[in-house]
């Protein structure tokens, strides 16, 4: 195996991506049972990007994310019991029942929110960073997007900005190859999302995002440049979406695809095989990480289960930071 | 009484879905004028999220089936350049929350190209679009955005229940030479009705008396209609209710429910916009300005307080109207 040039925790990172694959495939399991309202986008096959990304970032950073946002979330260290209440719907939950699945945000740990709104986070992610630059505290925006998202114009309008201004913020664009039932081809002129950045005179990286490391990597650079003051870096991700646009979705659309399917190179599986070979966890040790984990996700679910539905009365609650 | 509301046709009739009335329109339009297309994010290969759009790629192909990107802003601006250019387009925006994004298209162009040019150009582009909350899809994919839509002059907006209603009137606005936001309920799209098998159009700016009634008028709009129709149920053989289906909100069939007012001297009005600046009270201040002096009660408005569509479901049951609602409304006219 290729030795690891990086500074990071590798076992930290393997924790992280099984944490998400685990999280994400109960999500999956509870709403095929009815046991989670509303409609749910999973994250399967891109954890080593959120993971990658975030990685990089200290606690004080900010990210936004998108409708696909859990991967985001548990990469940015969020509190999987939380998490599952707000996907229940209840009080305990994150946004206290209001937000659901595409919502779900902790702006003290500088998660400013899943978007069911294309692109919306990117100049939000933008303001985040422009704050950080006034306030000159060092801190960087990390805002994900996917490919389809690259359509939208706010992306270009923040990027353009971001250019403009030299503002701390990496945006990484997820290529999954899918914008709901149409593939990448279909959507954009040009076949790699980054050259997009050439003509706002950003650097722009091709990233591997099946490879945890490298998106580490090119993540900890772009993180880097932008607290030295020279702004904004788009980094392109290529990774897979393995499930359909939302739980439920028949996938028609993936049968005649020439897209490679890229399950082959499971950023999961291949990263555990990798620490196992060079010896950085055990065998044991690996298993026992899932089992803890599942244990984790029990005690979330019933976390979840346990906690009260809102009252009624609730929903006119939280709407202002003052009455008049 | 029916569970939905009947159609006076001397002809042979089918009993469709709101979707396949839709989906009979675009072809039955596409079909009769060249010029007309449609586009939209998943619209083509997909037939489009509620699936309206199914087989219109096979029947049309991609030229006149358009799948576009994620692009709103240049979704329904192309549609308005091409309407300008002399096309008829049909421009579909998936849920209205998302008009959001294209609104500059929409406020300042689409809404003003036609006067501000000197009255000299026409734009027959009809804006297909989602509107309505129900399903756990929280406030970014449930609000209810019409009023919006009324607030733009230039702009003729149709708001449907019934298949019968749906397919005349969405034949009418791509038939129509100025710009119409067509809203389509997500909770209207399965509910069933008699339609005619013959081709036949439903004229812009006329509402629907569905139900006669002596007691009191209730206008009710797309998911709120059948709500209504619920509390009627539970009022009969106690209060005789008036049921008016407005069906297009911009112009507003004013005299029709003035006359029904005249009538009853009572008035209801629901609709599922937030109650500021909504729907309801545009229809309630022009039944004051029209009937004021029948009224044996003020007008009563039913509709979705000032918050967000929440996600959990209590929350969001308690936010969107009921016929629970609408009963209490009715007796608080009484
Ligand atoms: C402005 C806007 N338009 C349309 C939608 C509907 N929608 C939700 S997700 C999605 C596809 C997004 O594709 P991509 O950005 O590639 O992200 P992915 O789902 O692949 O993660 C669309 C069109 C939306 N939420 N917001």
């Amino acid at each position: 195996m290729a030795e690891s040039t990086t500074d990071v925790d590798q076992s930290l990172l393997l924790e992280r991506m099984e944490l998400i694959r685990r999280f994400e495939t109960r999500v999956g399991e509870l709403f095929a049972d009815n046991e989670i309202p509303g409609f749910v986008h999973l994250y399967i096959g891109s954890e080593a990007v959120a993971v990658g990304a975030c990685s990089a970032l200290e606690e004080s950073d900010y990210i936004t994310s998108t409708h696909r946002g859990h991967g985001h979330a548990l990469a940015k260290g969020l509190d999987p019991k939380k998490m599952m209440a707000e996907l229940y719907g209840r009080t305990t939950g994150y946004c206290n029942g209001k937000g659901g699945s595409m919502h779900i945000a902790d702006v003290d740990a500088g998660m400013l929110g899943a978007n069911g709104i294309v692109a919306a986070g990117t100049p939000i992610g933008g303001g985040a960073a422009l704050a950080s630059q006034i306030r000159g505290d060092g801190d960087v925006a990390v805002s994900f997007l996917g490919d389809g998202a690259t359509s939208n114009g706010p992306y270009h309008e923040a990027l353009h900005l971001a250019a403009l201004w030299d503002l701390p913020q990496i945006y990484v664009v997820e290529n999954n190859h899918y914008g709901e039932m149409t593939s990448v081809h279909d959507q954009h002129p040009v076949s790699d999302l980054v050259k997009q950045a050439d003509a706002y005179d950003v650097p722009g990286e091709i990233v591997n995002g099946q490879d945890v490391e490298e998106m580490y990597e090119a993540s900890q650079e772009a993180v880097e440049r932008a607290r030295d003051g020279d702004g904004p870096t788009v980094i392109e991700a290529k990774t897979y979406r393995y499930k359909g646009h939302y739980e439920g979705d028949p996938q028609w659309y993936k049968e005649n695809e020439d897209l490679p399917d890229w399950r082959t190179a499971d950023p999961v599986e291949t990263y555990s095989e990798k620490l196992i070979d060079a010896g950085v966890i055990s065998e044991d040790e690996y298993e026992e990480l899932g089992e803890s984990i599942e244990k984790e996700l029990d005690e979330a679910v019933e976390f979840a289960k346990d906690s009260p539905l809102p009252e009624p009365d609730a929903a006119y609650e939280g709407l202002y930071a003052e009455e008049l | 009484m029916a569970t939905t509301p009947t159609v006076d046709t001397d002809g042979e009739t089918e009993e469709i879905s709101v979707t396949e009335a839709l989906r009979e329109a675009m072809h039955e339009e596409m079909a009769r004028d060249e010029d007309v297309f449609l586009q939209g994010i998943d619209v083509a290969d997909r037939g489009g999220s509620f699936s309206v759009s199914e087989g219109l790629l096979d029947e049309f192909g991609p030229t006149r089936v358009r799948d576009t990107p994620i692009s709103e802003s240049a979704i329904v601006g192309t549609g308005l350049g091409a309407a300008a250019a002399g096309m008829r387009p049909v421009v579909e925006i998936m849920y209205s929350d998302f008009m959001g994004v294209a609104f500059d298209q929409i406020m300042n162009q689409v809404a003003l190209m036609r006067y501000m040019f000197g009255g000299k150009l026409d734009i027959p582009l009809t804006i297909r679009t989602v509107d309505g909350g129900g399903f756990s899809a929280a406030a970014q994919h449930s609000k209810t955005l019409h009023s919006l839509a009324m607030h733009l002059s230039g702009i003729r907006v149709v708001a449907v229940s019934t298949p019968y209603d749906a397919k005349g009137l969405l034949k009418s606005a791509i038939r129509h030479d100025d710009p119409v936001f067509f809203f389509e309920h997500a909770n209207v799209f399965n509910k069933k009705g008699e339609v005619p098998v013959e081709e036949y159009t439903v004229p812009l700016g006329e509402a629907a008396v569905l139900e006669e009634g002596e007691d009191v008028t209730v206008v009710a709009t797309q998911a709120m209609l059948y709500e209504a129709m619920d509390a009627m149920e539970q009022l009969e053989g106690d209060v005789d209710v008036e049921l008016i289906s407005p069906r297009t909100l911009d112009p507003l069939d004013i005299d029709t429910i003035a006359a029904s007012v005249d009538k009853t001297g009572r008035a209801v009005v629901v609709d599922e916009t937030p109650l500021m600046a909504g729907a309801q009270g545009e229809i309630a201040a022009q039944i004051n300005e029209e009937a004021f002096w029948r009224l044996d009660a003020p007008v009563e408005r039913v509709g979705v307080p000032n918050v967000p569509i929440p996600f959990s479901p209590p929350l969001e049951q308690e936010v969107i109207p009921h016929s629970g609602d609408i009963v209490t409304a009715i007796r608080n006219t009484l």
